[in-house]
């Protein structure tokens, strides 16, 4: 109890030096899902979101920071307040607009591909990976093939190579990606469209600063550089 | 993220990773940033054990003495924290007691910081605070942030397992002979010094292979610690062990068994130490107690 209290009355406290800091904008990503964002070897949140996310911060005059934060429970420490932004490939669906708010698309809406060790496997019979909470997990549960579900990208594509799972469906620059780091790795059957595009996820009471992203994310699209970034890393269609 | 170790390879050899080959390749893939911020993270888990570990044998033994107390209420407050805590899952403590600390301590300091403020704290799914009750600011370095993360961290893992270690102590507190508190009674010791004096000293011997039992679950459990936002072990080794395309400075395909290979080795190592300790402890507090049942002194 005492410690409680003691913990309780430091943590009044503290802080107080950096009160008057500017106001930061905290960008929250998962860090595992190449190319859209990653560790990089040298330890440092990489990837087309980063790049994205750190021009659009100039172009609305703020001051950003990366936080890493996992899939599962990246919306409930948006709204709890950790952070001020999803930007993860997080594709906009009905779903999660309940709970959150997005902005407009940066990347267009693109087919999702599944990919799988032999050309022949049953797409709506056998046992398809994908990763927890994402479109492509719902789709396939609603598809008739058996859903196994994952914590992370990577642990989906390491299940298709180990023989756990049939295929894995998930997006196509993912996949692509997956592809290039494992040998026997193929894509199989047809690109399957889903989700509105992906967009940054914002707290439903924090409109001004949806307001601002939705605009640089405008001018980006205006002037070319968003489709120029999309084509450096090769995450999905031209706008 | 973790700290950045700086973006200067550590050998100079390593400028340019896709010429390496061989040992060179090796020396500098097991030295770039993201490896030695990996290995940082066994610091985090050893300051985290060395936090945690005495703190829940402080709560345990509070807990442990308060539910043997004569006064009803402390009695009552004693049973219902082992009683709760041992009883709640521990994964649901973590996720919900840790959101709820925090929002708590923000709500707090939103009520001393910002009297005026008037919109509510709960906005549909949002939990709202004025800036500056944020805890950490949002303006706070990344740093401040993973540590506020490790001490929420080193604070719930001493609740459970204080939880445990009262439990564990007071077992041991009963198995001391009754005959001999009252014998230190009848000659004439307070209540005070027969627990400071025959009872403390001598029941240590019962709670210590229990207590070696927490202390095991205990190294074993600090993966919970991801839960909680920050990064152990087992953490880096499944990110540096998963396949890594060209789009990485050092490709190489799923390498996770060796990573986890590498982390069974460190774990052995922590338990063969741990045993060693546990194995002394016994030793030195057995000295001069009488621990065969029905034997009279």
């Amino acid at each position: 109890m005492k410690t409680l209290l003691a913990s309780a009355a430091l943590a009044l406290v503290a802080g107080a030096v950096y009160a008057d800091g500017h106001a930061t904008v905290r960008m929250g990503t998962e860090g595992a899902y190449p190319p859209w964002n990653f560790v990089n070897d040298a330890g440092e949140i990489d990837g087309f979101e980063r790049e994205l996310g750190d021009e659009l911060c100039t172009r609305a005059e703020l001051t950003c920071e990366w936080v890493k934060n996992d899939w599962d429970s990246i919306i409930p420490n948006l709204v709890s307040g950790n952070y001020d932004v999803i930007i993860a490939g997080m594709s906009i669906t009905d779903e999660r607009d309940e709970v959150i708010d997005f902005t407009q698309a940066y990347t267009p809406p693109d087919p999702s591909t599944y990919a799988a060790l032999d050309a022949g496997v049953d797409l709506t019979g056998g046992v398809i990976a994908a990763q927890t909470g994402t479109i492509q997990a719902g789709y396939v549960a609603e598809s008739g093939a058996t859903l196994v579900e994952f914590a992370t990208p990577d642990e989906t594509i390491a299940a298709v190579m180990n023989g756990e799972a049939d295929a894995v469906l998930a997006d196509d620059s993912f996949v692509q990606t997956a592809i290039a780091a494992n040998s026997g790795l193929m894509v199989v059957g047809d690109p399957v469209s889903l989700g509105g595009g992906v967009g940054m996820g914002i707290r439903e009471s924090d409109g001004d600063l949806r307001a601002k992203f939705d605009a640089a994310i405008q001018s980006m699209k205006d002037d070319g550089t968003l489709n120029a970034m999309i084509a450096k890393w090769e995450v999905s269609s031209q706008w | 993220m973790g700290p950045v170790l700086g973006d200067k390879p550590i050998f100079s050899y390593c400028s340019d990773p896709s010429v390496l080959e061989g040992l060179s390749w090796v020396s500098c893939y097991l030295t770039n940033g993201k490896h030695l911020t990996a290995y940082t993270s066994f610091g985090t888990v050893l300051l985290l054990l060395a936090i945690t570990a005495p703190l829940a044998l402080a709560l345990g033994f509070a807990g442990a003495t308060a539910a043997r107390s004569n006064v009803l209420p402390l009695s009552l407050l004693g049973k219902g924290y082992t009683a709760i805590v041992r009883g709640v899952p521990d994964i649901v403590f973590f996720l919900f007691f840790v959101i709820a600390l925090d929002q708590g301590l923000e709500w707090l300091r939103h009520q001393a910081l910002c009297p005026d403020w008037s919109e509510p704290i709960r906005q549909g799914n949002d939990f709202i605070v004025c800036d500056r009750a944020k805890l950490p600011l949002n303006s706070a370095p990344q740093w401040v942030h993973e540590t506020y993360g490790f001490f929420t961290a080193v604070f719930t893992f001493a609740i459970v397992f204080g939880a445990f270690a009262a439990n564990i102590l007071f077992g041991a507190m009963r198995a001391v002979p009754h005959a001999q508190l009252e014998t230190a009674q009848a000659f004439g010791m307070t209540e005070r010094q027969v627990f400071w004096r025959i009872l403390v000293p001598q029941m240590w011997r019962y709670a210590l292979p229990g207590l070696s039992n927490l202390w095991q679950i205990l190294i074993k459990a600090t993966p919970l610690l991801f839960l909680l936002g920050v990064e152990d072990i087992v953490y880096w080794a499944r990110e540096l062990g998963g396949s890594k395309g060209p789009i990485f400075d050092y490709p190489h395909p799923d390498w996770r068994r060796w990573y986890f290979l590498a982390l069974l080795v460190f774990y052995l190592l922590m338990t063969w130490g741990s045993e060693k300790a546990f194995a002394r402890l016994t030793r030195s507090f057995s000295h001069g107690q009488n621990l065969s049942p029905g034997k009279v002194n």
